[in-house]
């Protein structure tokens, strides 16, 4: 062989041996199939300013001042801008204790049974890393908040879905007509059910569904992630600051349980994230203690963001149901579901393999300028013909966003 | 993962519980206990009175003017055109990025090498991802009699040990420069033998590089993501709590190429999903200001390791005079220190098992109220013996700490 050719051939050697070298470093199997989101997909869609945003949950009026005021005051404490305590700032969990005591009327261990982790997010991960084992079953119901599966997934174990049906015959719908079927719901429970996720406010919130999934979870020794009456043992409840405060971009968030369960986020948490901003930690406590001082009262902001939020969710609906897509009028929560299907709007022309809605999201965020999120981001596949006419509308918003999202839907006709 | 859960930093809180019951001036614990620059509380002060924005959802990945400037700012130093979109993540704390890192990257049954001493945490995360760790030491090379204080430069690895622990299961080997808690400051010549062994064994490299800015004595910080063959393999972690003396904020990132980031940002996405909004502007703004001054007397990453230079000084001295050996850093936020000529009989106060380091911790807390930390805790199970006489000191305090631990050393001195 030649030198030319030899040299030749050293290079192509090289070359195989290059791709084989790079292709070793693939994923690692525990995120198989998770690189697809919603969000990632849609906010930048939304993020073009000329877009009337009400897609992803976040207001866009501002928090309580005096939650601004006490981050501020907060960073300018030397000690306040170093590490805390891991499982949780100790004046945050102390007001913790001092609100959830109250709610759940009972004693809460600020250090045995509160963990604070980065938003709720970072509660409902350490949650299923800490308790949910390789080969456990996690009953889930549609449509619900699209980090479960994911999430159940990554822990090794499978996710069982059951979705909310909607009674028929019903004229103006609100969310308690949408319900859980008793028979299938026990259906769902097995020897290797390890949990069940339940999310409230948001469609499911009446009182009696909630006693029968405690009756199941009693019955089938289940963990339940969520409160409550006589389910503490067994519940892991899991909150947010900023959707508390309107502060979404602060991140913070907790879980409170008992503490056999309880030690086991702790450890996820020492092994992940250790702790969690000091200074954002010290405001909400701050925010906290104020509130605490004025439950039960008009001023508190629990009661008066509720009331400020019920009349904007009057004031969607009636402008939706105006232009002919009737809401489902939700009983709590920041989001309401509308169904599409009276527009009629044909979207043959949107050749992508995707749900109805993803593709009507899409085109409304195109042709119309307002952004929504489509509802079978919360389902998963088998339901997803059943909820493919809904799209999720955040009703958070200051009234100049509210206002130009009626204009868009009173002129939705005319072009 | 709870199976194979441990709870971990037992030994941690105990000695912190310890320190506090006897209320111990505090070496041990790695932080600063002077306030973050005016510049970086300003800055974060100015983000809280932005817009509704500064409070609410940012970009998941990382807020887009701090991805904007590490993309620049460390493209700049690596000599690489880095895309703030693609190849950079922002993690809660370097913590977060170092466990994103672990999870998207090591399967079950890959092996992990692990350079002692090393920061605590790896080991159990890469356990927790199913690998396994394989340990190699940094040692002390021979000094010559008489030739000054050890430092941290002394302590090497063996290449020919070093490469024996590479073998077809190898995924990846963790590097920590400066290193925590011997403040060793790995040279080109050093970061060479490992890179090449990467390159011809196809290895990750995880650079956790947290302390970058603290250099002393001239030593320079090199990335070893900037040497030939190494940016495609290597992960390098950065931490905004190290870097602006403001650890409780818990902003960290990782830069690699797009081909691992992708992976490390959909654990990010299940796990955590992002970061604060506020204490991201601010570490975005403290970044652009560093990026115009970099290299000038007024940057802050030349006047803190300017100010820790003394301290590190002074406290070697205290040591020294009170009967131990310190091992000078070159790097770091720590210095360790040899106990094996220190004239005290501990051989009542120890348990049966423990290593000599943490007998000594215990009774420097009780009996004098020092607190520091063991340096065997930085060490695998099966090395914890050969390490066991030296104790960690945390230099990053203000003088009145050091002067109340200079007047507790001093007195012990003058005992003996």
């Amino acid at each position: 062989m030649n030198v030319a050719r030899r040299v030749l051939s050293l290079m192509h050697l090289c070359f195989v041996l290059q791709n084989i070298m790079t292709s070793r470093h693939t994923h690692t199997k525990r995120i198989e199939g998770l690189d697809k989101n919603v969000w990632v997909a849609f906010t930048s869609l939304a993020a073009d300013p000329s877009v009337v945003n009400l897609g992803q949950g976040f207001p866009d009026i501002p928090p309580p001042s005096y939650v601004k005021e006490a981050l501020a005051q907060a960073a300018s404490v030397d000690k306040m801008n170093q590490y805390t305590r891991g499982f949780g700032h100790p004046s945050l969990v102390k007001a913790l204790s001092q609100v959830y005591g109250k709610v759940y009327e009972r004693q809460i261990d600020p250090l045995k049974e509160i963990l604070v982790t980065v938003g709720g997010y970072g509660s409902l991960f350490s949650t299923m890393q800490g308790l949910v084992e390789d080969g456990d079953e996690v009953i889930i119901i549609e449509p619900f908040f699209d980090c479960y599966v994911p999430m159940v997934r990554m822990a090794g174990a499978k996710p069982v879905l059951i979705p909310l049906r909607l009674k028929s015959g019903k004229k103006t719908v609100t969310s308690a007509d949408w319900f859980l079927d008793p028979d299938e719901l026990s259906s769902k429970f097995s020897s290797k059910t390890k949990a069940i996720i339940i999310n409230t406010p948001t469609i499911l919130s009446g009182r009696d569904e909630l006693q029968m999934i405690a009756d199941l979870c009693i019955k089938h020794d289940t963990l339940c992630f969520t409160t409550l009456p006589g389910m503490w043992d067994r519940t892991i409840t899991i909150s947010s600051a900023g959707k508390t405060f309107s502060v979404t971009g602060w991140k913070l968030g907790w879980s409170i349980g008992p503490e056999h369960l309880m030690r086991h986020l702790q450890t996820v948490m020492q092994n992940t994230i250790y702790t969690c901003p000091t200074p954002l930690q010290e405001a909400v406590a701050q925010g906290l203690q104020h509130n605490f001082e004025l439950m039960g009262q008009p001023e508190c902001y629990f009661s008066s963001l509720a009331e400020e939020l019920e009349g904007k969710r009057d004031r969607m609906a009636a402008f939706l149901q105006e232009a002919g897509m009737p809401p489902v009028i939700p009983e709590g929560g920041y989001f309401m579901l509308v169904d599409v299907t009276p527009l009629n709007q044909d979207l043959s022309h949107m050749v992508q393999d995707e749900a109805y809605d993803y593709k009507f999201v899409k085109w409304m965020i195109k042709e119309k300028k307002l952004a929504a999120i489509p509802v079978t981001a919360f389902v998963g596949e088998e339901s997803k013909k059943q909820f493919e006419k809904y799209i999720r509308l955040c009703f958070i918003k200051q009234d100049s966003t509210l206002d130009a999202a009626e204009a868009i839907l009173k002129n939705w006709r005319k072009i | 993962m709870s199976r194979q859960l441990q709870a971990r930093r037992t030994a941690w809180l105990e000695f912190t519980q310890l320190a506090a019951d006897h209320r111990a001036v505090n070496l041990g614990q790695g932080f600063p206990d002077f306030s973050p620059p005016t510049f970086i509380q300003e800055a974060l002060r100015e983000a809280l009175s932005g817009g509704y924005q500064m409070h609410q959802y940012t970009r998941v990945f990382g807020h887009p003017p701090l991805v904007r400037i590490l993309a620049k700012f460390f493209g700049r130093i690596v000599g690489r055109e880095i895309d703030p979109f693609e190849d950079v993540l922002v993690t809660a704390g370097a913590y977060q990025a170092l466990f994103c890192a672990f999870q998207a990257l090591i399967e079950e049954g890959d092996e992990v090498i692990l350079v002692e001493p090393f920061f605590d945490c790896y080991q159990p995360m890469v356990e927790l991802a199913g690998g396994k760790t394989v340990h190699v030491s940094l040692r002390p090379s021979q000094k010559v009699e008489g030739s000054g204080v050890p430092s941290s430069g002394d302590w090497v690895l063996s290449p020919e040990e070093l490469a024996s622990k590479f073998n077809p299961r190898t995924k990846a080997i963790v590097i920590n420069t400066p290193n925590n808690p011997l403040g060793k400051v790995y040279k080109t010549e050093e970061l060479q033998v490992i890179a090449d062994l990467c390159v011809r064994h196809d290895v990750l490299c995880i650079s956790d590089e947290v302390y970058e800015w603290l250099t002393y004595d001239g030593n320079k910080h090199v990335k070893i993501a900037s040497l030939p063959g190494m940016w495609e393999r290597t992960v390098t972690i950065g931490s905004a709590g190290k870097t602006f003396s403001a650890t409780g904020w818990k902003l960290g990132w990782a830069i690699s190429s797009v081909h691992n980031m992708k992976n490390l940002k959909i654990i990010h996405l299940g796990s955590v999903y992002q970061c604060p909004t506020a204490t991201q502007e601010a570490v975005a703004r403290g970044f652009e200001r560093e990026y115009e001054l970099f290299g000038t007397p007024e940057s802050y990453f030349q006047q803190l390791p300017a100010m820790l230079h003394q301290k590190r000084e002074k406290l070697a001295s205290c040591l020294g005079a009170a009967g131990l050996q310190p091992v000078m850093p070159e790097g770091g936020y720590f210095m360790i220190a040899d106990i094996s000529s220190v004239k005290v009989d501990l051989s009542d106060q120890s348990t049966e098992d423990e290593p000599k380091d943490f007998t000594f911790v215990k009774w420097l807390t009780k009996e004098k109220g020092l607190a520091t930390m063991p340096v065997s805790t930085f060490y695998s199970p099966e090395h914890r013996r050969e390490f066991s006489q030296y104790v960690r000191f945390c230099f990053v305090k203000e003088d009145s700490t050091l002067n109340a631990a200079e007047d507790i050393l001093r007195k012990w001195s003058q005992t003996q």
